[in-house]
């Protein structure tokens, strides 16, 4: 590979969902550098930072106290330096209408969090997988919307 | 007058590498016997490039090799996806004999490159496929599947579903949608 690994960013303030989280990229065979953030703040803050190394998927929590994921995801919508990041919703609502909104306002990827970790890992590996797709297979990333 | 040569391969084959890539402007390290690094972010087609480039010193691209039959697989499932006229044999036919390589070891090679499979890949182009032509075209549904050689419609929607998690309809609602609001905020 060229790129040797593929970096993820995930903000979101439950611990116990960060942990998750970081235990199921780690167990996954496509080489991930995974950063994690505790709320919306932490993340933009990162993000505006030139020095950091922008990340392939960025996975947000609706639910955060500070700044949540919509705000998040306006912000980044609004900013071009943040074009190639593929984003991801990572939530415990399935609301249509949310999810809906969250599509509208420019998120690529829509996941339910799931409740059990072997499926968290296989739905992880798959985002991953196709994001990969799109990186480098030079594939139309307007038309990139997953649901799962 | 007969002249006798003795070489020192390692060091031969390090200066070649060395002024070659220096002179192509590259910034590197060499790592080792037959390895280096680029120290900086190099795209494919710059790679193939200097696999020409190195060839006629007898210098192959181990890695790359892998990449390079890679993108001949990615470029034959897009060539057969979008023709207008599909093979009459099983896809993994029709590539192994276009490339001229076995299947086993084709799939092999895209899987450890990839991270997918070609059964996958040609998946996710069709549906890619079926997306462009939603939402640039006035296709319906039922033209789409014909198009792109489906068995049936509910087919396509199946696998359209599976793919990514929602109906046709909905995915081209939603892209409708995000169009008019980023219209809406930009202007």
């Amino acid at each position: 590979m060229t790129e040797d690994y593929i970096n993820i960013c995930l903000a979101d303030d439950d611990q116990d969902d960060r942990l998750f989280f970081t235990d199921a990229f780690d167990e996954l065979k496509i080489r991930t550098k995974v950063s994690t953030f505790n709320d919306g703040v932490e993340l933009m803050n990162y993000l505006n930072n030139a020095d950091s190394i922008l990340p392939n998927v960025l996975f947000l929590d609706l639910n955060m106290p500070k700044k949540n994921g919509v705000e998040c995801l306006s912000e980044i919508k609004r900013n071009e330096k943040f074009n190639d990041i593929a984003i991801a919703i990572y939530s415990t609502s399935s609301s249509e209408e949310h999810i809906e909104e969250t599509f509208i306002n420019g998120a690529n990827i829509y996941i339910k969090k799931p409740n059990d970790f072997e499926t968290l890992k296989k739905i992880l590996s798959e985002v991953v997988t196709i994001n990969w797709q799109y990186h480098t297979s030079g594939l139309n990333k307007d038309n990139f919307l997953m649901r799962m | 007058m007969k002249v006798y040569l003795k070489y020192n391969y390692p060091q031969l084959t390090k200066k070649i590498i060395e002024d070659k890539l220096s002179e192509l402007g590259y910034k590197f390290k060499i790592v080792g016997f037959g390895e280096f690094n680029f120290l900086e972010k190099v795209p494919n087609e710059k790679l193939v490039e200097l696999t020409e480039y190195f060839q006629e010193y007898g210098i192959e691209i181990v890695e790359n090799q892998k990449s390079v039959l890679v993108q001949k697989i990615k470029d034959t499932i897009v060539e057969m996806v979008t023709s207008d006229t599909p093979p009459n044999v099983k896809s993994s036919v029709y590539i192994a004999e276009k490339l001229n390589l076995s299947y086993v070891y084709l799939s092999s090679v895209f899987s450890e490159v990839t991270y997918t499979s070609i059964e996958n890949y040609i998946i996710i182009q069709k549906i890619e496929l079926a997306k462009h032509l939603i939402i640039n075209t006035n296709m319906n549904l039922t033209e789409i599947s014909i198009q792109l050689n489906y068995s049936s419609v509910a087919h396509l929607s199946t696998q359209f579903k599976n793919n990514t998690g929602m109906t046709p309809s909905a995915f081209q609602r939603i892209i409708l949608k995000r169009k008019e609001f980023t219209n809406k905020n930009n202007s």
